[in-house]
């Protein structure tokens, strides 16, 4: 039975916080399916084209029949626990301030035998759901979970490692004036946070929905605006040190594109929110987190971007705007790879229109912030980190991947 | 014996002329105009610190500044509104520099501008005559409300439909310009018109009267109720921006002592 | 399938034995150079004699057998790198004696030699194999530890071998090498010491693992005739087996790849598992040692527990095994863990051990296992030797 969390005490503050560390995370090129898989979500291992075999770990050729024709796929991803071990001392230094550490064997109804991590609640013998997960330096690892869902199953210590579970943790929506920045803050209070910071920039601007924000549970509305450098730097020092989960929720939409607008300011304004905005904010609040990463159970945890699916692909309509948001998505591979030193995770949460006033022209299907803002809770709590979040946004990811260019001209009309 | 332009500057210098700061310190929490959503908007002031004293340049401090022309403290130009967008010398570049010395009529209406639909009419004005004096030809005529002693929030005056700050009527400014050939026209609020002014009939009177007559304007001013009703020379001058609508500036009023 | 030709007038020869230390601040290359060193001074030939060489080693990197060439000043004509863990003296053995009896070589070194510095356990562990950087070592970084921990389990789920099962394999093994003054560990092991050791993975504890250490062990393989000009007691090879990857389809290895061979093993060498008088493992794990009595015939699969249960391992005992003490107690110098076995029965048949005597020993067998990739140990291999 996983021990349900409890609220961690306050720190001390004259105690060293300890130093985040990672498991290895040296992959081979092929085992990068893995990554690509877990970044999303999904089980998959190699089949063979030819004969069908499902193997790992991961190989350039079919150990039945040699075919380099061995893609990843999803497959059945239930088995059953042949053997486990608990270890007790290792060599490597993240896990050897984290043993005991279980790990066993499971034999796949699919086929391969998998060493995997086990939860807690998993035994010898047992029935499970192999799942994989990017663990603290961003690498991809096999879970053993239980075949259902167990009580306060989230809570178990090594799980926890590989997610960014809201529960228990500060987080900071960098914008509460919209309506997705105010579903954020409510699905964040209900995910268990301990505080949501909601960022208001020009607090002398009234805004719909002040009086219901301000009404929820565990909000605390901070002065914050992600066009002003100083604001950005001001908020970190205050409350830099005790923030575990950045959302950027600091949006702004146009219609028009490159040829199309009329001059530069409004493109000006798209990329000091959304472009500059996200780089304050990493200067701001990043390097704390970093150096926060394995610091309890309220450990920094996520930096979250809100991206339209349209940083992939432009669409035109929208292209001033689409062209913003690839400069976000760039930016933020950068942050990724700048913050997993510090076993944080940068989430990017990619969605098609939003049932929001600037897409209000555009025909369904359409996502409204409600479901924006679960899918996001629900991204930290499994540990992805690419989600792609309503019909549009899943078309557009698999369009994609056949044929970009066919995507090019289609959306372009 | 020395000049009176010396005398004047020793006089400065030793306080018997007190010069009073009508200017509101750039900030970025300053309020700024806000323009429906589909028109494009006044930049807000913004700050970035290049250097200070460290790896980005050791022995200095300095910044890059980014702001609207018609952010915090500034001065309009006639070119700035479309009635005047044909008269000569109408950019921040081209107007005369001696228009930027004039002397004010500060008209007190800070107890009536405790509401903020207050709309400042004519007989408003002619009863102030009665107890100061005239308003004469090329003064400015600053509207003292007091409004930015108020906190930011209540300064802006938004409301769900449009900001709420006093105002000028359209009769009004028709009457200044016309009937009293004014320099120009200042305020302390957001804007010279009236909150509501896109109800007007011409909307934005204070912008269209004006400029279309090549008069000036000058907002957010601080400090009005230092100044006497009469006799206090503004010292205004722009940027020299190129063919520039406006700019933020420092506003400087110059009092005798005495005064 | 054609009967393997045998390995007659070839004859391995010269054990030796670079003590070990538990830390070295010297190379690998220092640890090869000095057992090159003995097999020339033990067997009164001069370094440009070796004309032949094999070399295992897990930190001689980045050098292979050729660069190790160079570095010692040979010129052979046949060379080989056998990169095969604790199969590699077994394997090494069979490579050098076919190239003696083809006339590729006349004196073929085979040697094995490890540094261990102070991190370099670890660093041999990251980069071990790409299996074991994609699919093991980021599962708790518990080495071979852990890998050979879920083999233990299984194999106690399946066969109901017990702790003390293989702790008295353990305890024996301790009597051996406390004759044995270079042998890593030097105190008796009771088997209440064994139990209550402390958790490594379980169900493996401390003196289940082997002591890493740096070390190098050495033979030499040359015609019978050669040996015999030379004076040099010497070992006839009667039969080896080689295996690697057995089993694939087994979902965790209980049986090495000598059980695909055994027949083979024993009727190329023309005598039964009777027969042999000392059997040397390779003990890198307990377990392993009981699935190496099964898979070498000395007992049927899955009764191994018994077999431990009805005999006493010491030399002096029913059945010599492990008669240095093994790796387990002598200490595991890197690749020299797959030669140890070799040299102690090469030097048990020419009746000149280090430690106690097997009485009477004429017939040994060794037994190579290693390189464990990502679930199970792939190479396996073994020899019958029978005193020249």
């Amino acid at each position: 039975m996983t021990a349900p969390l409890t609220r961690p005490k306050r720190k001390d503050p004259l105690k060293k916080t300890r130093q985040p560390l990672y498991p290895q995370s040296v992959r081979s090129r092929t085992a990068q399916g893995l990554t690509a898989a877990a970044a999303q979500g999904r089980f998959e291992l190699q089949c063979c084209s030819d004969c069908k075999e499902i193997f790992y770990p991961p190989r350039d050729a079919c150990p039945k029949c040699l075919s380099p024709r061995v893609p990843f796929v999803p497959v059945d991803n239930r088995g059953t626990v042949l053997a486990e071990t608990t270890i007790r001392t290792s060599t490597d230094p993240y896990f050897r301030e984290r043993t005991p550490w279980r790990a066993g064997l499971t034999k796949l109804d699919a086929g391969p035998v998998v060493l995997s991590h086990l939860h807690g609640d998993v035994q010898e013998g047992a029935r499970v759901r192999l799942d994989l997960k990017l663990d603290k330096g961003g690498a991809p690892v096999l879970i053993a979970l239980p075949e259902k869902d167990t009580p306060n199953m989230a809570d178990d210590p090594q799980l926890r490692e590989m997610t960014c579970d809201p529960k228990f943790r500060r987080v900071l929506i960098t914008d509460g004036r919209t309506a997705v920045g105010q579903a954020m803050a409510k699905a964040f209070s209900e995910a268990g946070a301990t505080i949501v910071f909601v960022g208001i920039a020009d607090p002398w601007k009234p805004f719909p929905g002040e009086d219901a924000l301000r009404k929820i549970d565990k909000v605390e509305i901070v002065p914050l605006d992600v066009t002003d450098s100083e604001s950005c730097t001001e908020q970190a020092e205050q409350n830099g040190g005790r923030i575990d989960i950045v959302v950027n929720t600091a949006e702004h939409v146009r219609p028009g594109g490159v040829l199309q607008r009329h001059g530069l300011t409004v493109a000006r304004e798209e990329m000091d929110v959304r472009y500059f905005g996200l780089m304050r904010l990493a200067q701001a609040f990043g390097p704390a987190m970093r150096s926060r990463g394995a610091d309890g159970v309220n450990s920094a945890a996520a930096f979250v971007n809100l991206l339209s699916v349209h940083a992939l692909m432009n669409w035109p309509a929208y292209g001033a705007y689409s062209a913003a948001e690839a400069a976000c998505l760039s930016a933020a591979q950068c942050l990724r790879a700048e913050l997993r030193p510090g076993g944080v995770k940068v989430v990017n949460v990619f969605f098609g229109p939003l049932e929001t006033e600037w897409f209000q022209t555009v025909p369904p299907p359409k996502v409204a912030p409600s479901a924006l803002a679960k899918a996001v809770v629900q991204a930290l709590q499994r540990g992805v980190e690419d989600v792609f979040v309503g019909d549009i946004a899943e078309d557009i990811r698999a369009r994609l991947a056949v044929n970009p260019k066919a995507l090019e001209r289609e959306i372009a009309g | 014996m020395a000049s009176d332009l010396l005398s004047f500057a020793q006089k400065v210098a030793q306080g018997s002329i007190r010069v009073v700061d009508l200017t509101a310190t750039l900030t970025q929490e300053f309020p700024t105009i806000v323009l429906p959503p589909e028109f494009g908007q006044c930049a807000p002031f913004r700050i970035e610190e290049v250097s200070r004293y460290d790896e980005r340049g050791p022995a200095w401090y300095w910044n890059n500044i980014t702001i609207g022309e018609h952010c915090g403290t500034h001065f309009d130009a006639p070119i700035h509104w479309i009635s005047g967008k044909d008269l000569p010398n109408n950019a921040v570049d081209t107007i005369d520099p001696r228009n930027f010395i004039a002397p004010a009529s500060v008209v007190d209406c800070s107890k009536e501008s405790a509401d903020p639909d207050f709309v400042v009419t004519v007989d408003f004005i002619e009863a102030w005559e009665k107890k100061h004096g005239r308003i004469a030809a090329g003064e400015w005529v600053l509207l003292r409300t007091d409004w930015s002693k108020k906190p930011f929030r209540e300064y802006a005056g938004m409301g769900d439909d449009g900001a709420h700050t006093p105002g000028p009527a359209p009769a009004t400014v028709k009457w200044l310009v016309e009937e009293r050939d004014v320099h120009g026209f200042g305020t302390e609020t957001i804007g010279t018109d009236y909150g509501q002014a896109q109800h007007f009939n011409p909307p934005y009177p204070a912008h269209f009267y004006m400029h279309g007559k090549g008069r000036y304007g000058l907002q957010c001013l601080t400090n009005l109720d230092r100044l006497p009703p009469k006799g206090a020379v503004i010292v205004s001058a722009p940027l020299k921006i190129k063919q520039g609508s406006g700019s933020p500036l420092r506003v400087l009023a110059l009092v005798e002592e005495g005064a | 399938m054609a009967a393997r030709l045998a390995y007659d007038g070839v004859v391995a020869c010269v054990p030796v034995t670079v003590p070990y230390r538990r830390y070295s601040v010297n190379s690998a290359h220092w640890w090869i150079g000095r057992a090159l060193h003995e097999l020339t001074l033990g067997a009164g030939i001069e370094p440009r004699d070796i004309d032949g060489l094999i070399v295992s080693s897990f930190t001689v990197g980045p050098d292979t057998a050729v660069g190790l060439t160079q570095h010692f000043g040979l010129t052979p004509r046949w060379l080989d790198h056998v990169p095969m863990g604790g199969a590699s003296g077994v394997i090494g053995l069979r490579r050098a004696a076919r190239a003696v009896q083809a006339g590729d070589a006349q004196f073929v070194a085979c040697v094995a030699g490890d540094t261990n510095h102070v991190d370099s356990f670890r660093k041999t562990l990251t980069s071990f194999s790409r299996f074991a950087q994609d699919a093991v070592y980021p599962y708790g970084s518990g080495g071979a530890n852990a890998s050979f921990a879920l083999i233990t389990k299984n194999y106690m789920n399946l066969y109901g071998a017990t702790r003390e099962d293989f702790g008295k394999l353990c305890v024996a093994q301790r009597d051996n090498a406390l004759a044995i003054p270079f042998a890593m560990m030097k105190k008796k092991l009771t088997l209440d010491d064994y139990k209550s050791a402390r958790a490594i993975s379980d169900p493996l504890h401390l003196f289940d693992c082997v002591m890493p250490c740096a070390g190098a062990e050495a033979f030499l393989v040359c015609r019978e005739d050669t040996a015999k000009s030379l004076g040099l007691p010497a070992v006839r090879i009667l039969s080896t087996i080689e295996r690697h990857n057995a089993f694939p389809d087994d979902p965790i290895q209980y049986r090495g790849g000598w059980a695909l061979d055994v027949d083979e093993l024993w009727q190329m060498a023309g005598v039964k598992p009777a027969d042999v008088d000392l059997l040397q493992t390779y003990d890198d794990y307990p377990v392993i040692v009981t699935m190496q009595f099964e898979d070498l015939g000395f007992c049927k699969k899955g009764e191994g527990p018994d077999f431990i249960r009805s005999h006493t391992f010491t030399t002096d005992g029913t059945f010599p095994h492990n008669t240095s003490g093994g790796q387990l107690s002598a200490g595991q110098a890197g690749a020299a863990g797959g030669y140890l076995g070799i040299t102690e029965a090469m030097r048990q048949l020419a009746g000149t051990p280090i430690g106690k005597p097997v009485k009477d020993a004429r017939l040994a067998a060794v037994s190579g296992f290693g390189m464990i990739n990502y679930d199970r140990g792939l190479s396996s291999g073994a020899a019958v030797l029978a005193r020249a």
